[in-house]
């Protein structure tokens, strides 16, 4: 069992979670992920390792399905059945020049550690981080405070410059010469944004989520087409380059059980009800 | 012993075969000649004295029986229900001359059965040595290494990157031909011998390369698991499964059950499952069970499927259509599958593995309305681990290269199963693990 120390809510739906797992917390770099099954009936489901403390890593999660809601129902304290990782390939850091990290949505969860380490290897760390609205803006001090400098934007101008994180990238790229761009978030977001990159030949590396469930190379289920060649997320990744990945089939295989994904939340949203089960302990 | 009725068993996830009664047993036991030189021994990859636990079954000592089967394999109960008897003990068992041969996988099963009920009693360990050894995956070969090493007296630990231990023997083989349970409790029998087992560690990943190698002792068995991917078009589109994936959702994470368990899978309503082997099978029968109508592919004739016979009749008999000399080239659909198109082959010649090769018969062209199709094509070995490893000599398909002992290009390293054989059996996965275990002993003895 893995215990949570400390869950907290950071938006509407977005929690932040510190789990105990030792073994993944030793050998945790940027860019990977872990895998997590709430209790013995649970699906595996993977998500990015945000930080690092300790014994500790941080998970940052929007509840948007049965599992993640599941997870949010939790609280520090409470335990989950099995946690492993780091599972897939680190990011590729190496002292570049200037590096811009993209982070939109929940997608901006991955960002600080890439950040970090590509601070300490001493690249310009530009920050592009973009939500919806300001409310839904996340881990700013965080990025703050490791970036050289730092972008928001929001779709509706609530924060920082109104519109898109690619608006901000092309801007710089107009400006200055950028070596390296990482780019993580929503599907969609991450094809827009990465085509602001090739006119420019700029390496783009995206961090692909398709479904999963071992994690280790052995079901094929994240299959993503890279490059012309199928490639497995799980291990051959998550990270790709951008220029190279086929996203709408990316965004295709993402809805494979979309019938199914919907059944399991009403079933759960139905339990909680009947339940009389409320709110979460969160801080 | 019998099988359950197919309209029946098409519904669920329990067990065909119902195994022996123990009058059935005795009497069964009571045909074996007690060869002094007993083939069957011979036939066997993990050398168990078979003449001696059939003997005691015959004297209807069933304590004594499940205790001679322990001795030499702790997994009785997984051997008597997959090994494929009819080519190894059965096989040269000398009254299959004139007579049907003794039904040594169904007393195995049936010994073992009954131990695990009756007398959890286990072999003696000998005095801890202070060496360390770790097992990597917790498969047939690694439970097996497992098993030996512990009893020799030294510290043992297996890791598994997956929640649950026994890998393919979990994952892979469905419930129908081997219940979970059992399982469940031959891994606890080999933990009760002393060894420790780390769930959620994928070694390379969540243990370092470097601690690994710390170990006094390394077993590599981390298996066959990298699923094969025919490459024709269409294979990505929403439907499409490796048989891995396919039989993952359902046998580890209980797609079956959904939404009681968490874990989808899709229920085609037509399914074509692509190869020939048991894994095929596997597939195919599980697919029938989820309530499709199952087509099954294969590109050379039914004499030539890699499967057991007694797997290739159980889905015949469960409604599973054959298409044999029959390769697919590509699957249809926009998005998500809506057929696949196949064409009809001929088999001339042999081909390097010394099966007839089959050739497309041009303008034999045909397509099979489906909205699933899992490919059962093979696996090769998982080359996550031992990539990482420095110095690791591996052949051309992936495989770690090993001598007869399971010796790799680093001294104090060693493997067996899949990733030194390539896909496999189980029991000949087992029989490599315990040659390597009696090396590695050895080794550790300064012998």
């Amino acid at each position: 069992m893995y215990t949570i120390e400390l869950a907290t809510r950071l938006a509407d739906r977005v929690y932040e979670y510190w789990i105990r797992a030792p073994q993944v917390a030793q050998h945790a770099r940027a860019g990977q992920f872990l895998i997590v099954r709430l209790h013995k009936k649970g699906e595996r489901i993977p998500l990015t390792i945000s930080a690092v403390r300790g014994d500790a890593v941080r998970v940052i999660f929007m509840a948007v399905g049965k599992t993640t809601e599941e997870l949010a129902t939790l609280g520090a304290g409470d335990s989950i059945s099995d946690v492993v990782g780091p599972l897939g390939k680190p990011s590729e850091i190496e002292n570049y020049g200037t590096c811009c990290v993209i982070g939109g949505g929940v997608g901006i969860a991955s960002t600080p550690l890439i950040a970090k380490e590509l601070k300490e290897a001493g690249n310009h760390v530009i920050g592009i981080i973009g939500a919806r609205s300001a409310d839904l803006l996340i881990l700013e001090d965080e990025m703050r405070e490791i970036c050289d400098e730092l972008y928001i934007t929001t779709d509706d101008g609530s924060k920082g410059v109104h519109g898109f994180a690619a608006d901000v990238l092309k801007k710089l790229l107009e400006e200055r010469k950028i070596d390296r761009v990482w780019i993580i978030g929503p599907a969609i977001m991450m094809k827009v944004t990465s085509g602001a990159t090739v006119p420019y030949g700029v390496k783009t590396y995206v961090s692909l989520n398709p479904i999963m469930v071992d994690g280790t190379g052995m079901c094929g289920s994240c299959r993503v087409t890279v490059g012309g060649e199928t490639k497995f997320a799980c291990v051959d990744g998550p990270e790709f380059d951008a220029h190279q990945v086929d996203f709408n089939e990316l965004m295709q295989r993402q809805r494979i059980y979309t019938t199914q994904e919907k059944e399991s939340l009403e079933r759960f949203a139905e339990h909680r009800c009947r339940c009389g089960e409320g709110g979460h302990h969160h801080e | 012993m019998s099988d359950r009725p197919v309209d029946v068993r098409i519904k669920d996830f329990r067990e065909v075969d119902c195994g022996l009664s123990s009058a059935e047993a005795v009497a069964e036991a009571e045909r074996c000649l007690q060869c002094k030189k007993p083939l069957c021994v011979t036939g066997c990859p993990v050398c168990i004295d078979i003449p001696a636990f059939i003997r005691e079954i015959a004297e209807s000592n069933f304590s004594a029986a499940a205790r001679a089967l322990k001795e030499q394999n702790m997994l009785p109960a997984i051997c008597g229900r997959v090994c494929p008897q009819e080519t190894q003990c059965e096989g040269v068992c000398i009254l299959g001359n004139k007579e049907t041969p003794i039904r040594i996988g169904a007393l195995e099963r049936f010994v073992a059965d009954w131990g695990r009920e009756n007398d959890p009693s286990l072999p003696e360990t000998a005095k801890p040595t202070g060496k360390r050894v770790a097992v990597v995956g917790s498969g047939p070969a690694g439970l097996t290494a497992a098993a030996e090493l512990a009893r020799a007296g030294h510290a043992v630990t297996i890791f598994e990157s997956l929640h649950e231990a026994g890998g393919v023997l979990t994952y892979g083989i469905p419930a129908f031909r081997l219940p979970k349970d059992v399982v469940k409790a031959e891994v606890e029998q080999v933990l009760a011998l002393g060894a420790r087992l780390k769930k959620n560690h994928l070694v390379g990943r969540s243990v370092g390369v470097d601690e690994l190698l710390g170990y006094d002792a390394v077993f590599l068995a981390t298996g066959a698991g990298l699923p094969a991917f025919m490459g024709i078009p269409g294979e990505n589109k929403n439907g499409v499964y490796s048989a891995n994936e396919f039989l993952t959702r359902v046998n580890l994470m209980h797609a079956e059950a959904f939404p009681e368990f968490d874990t989808p899978v899709l229920h085609g309503a037509r399914v074509a499952v692509i190869g020939g082997g048991n894994v095929a099978m596997d597939s195919a029968r599980v697919a029938r069970r989820l309530g499709a109508k199952v087509s099954l592919i294969y590109r050379r004739g039914e004499e030539e499927m890699p499967a057991r016979k007694a797997e290739v009749l159980h889905a015949k008999e469960e409604g599973i259509e054959f298409f044999t000399c029959t390769n697919p080239t590509q699957i249809l659909g926009e998005q998500c599958v809506t057929g696949i198109e196949c064409v009809k082959m001929s088999l001339c010649g042999l081909d390097a593995s010394g099966r007839p090769s089959p050739e497309p018969i041009e303008g034999s062209e045909f397509t099979l309305d489906v909205d699933m199709a899992i490919q059962a094509i093979g696996t090769s070995p998982n080359p996550l681990l031992v990539s990482l490893i420095p110095g690791l000599e591996r052949g051309w398909k992936g495989n770690v290269v090993v001598d007869e002992n399971g010796r790799t290009s680093i001294p104090h390293v060693y493997a067996g199963g899949d990733i030194a054989t390539g896909a496999a059996t189980v029991i000949e996965a087992m029989g490599s693990a315990k040659r390597a275990a009696a090396a590695i002993d050895a080794m550790l003895k300064g012998e």
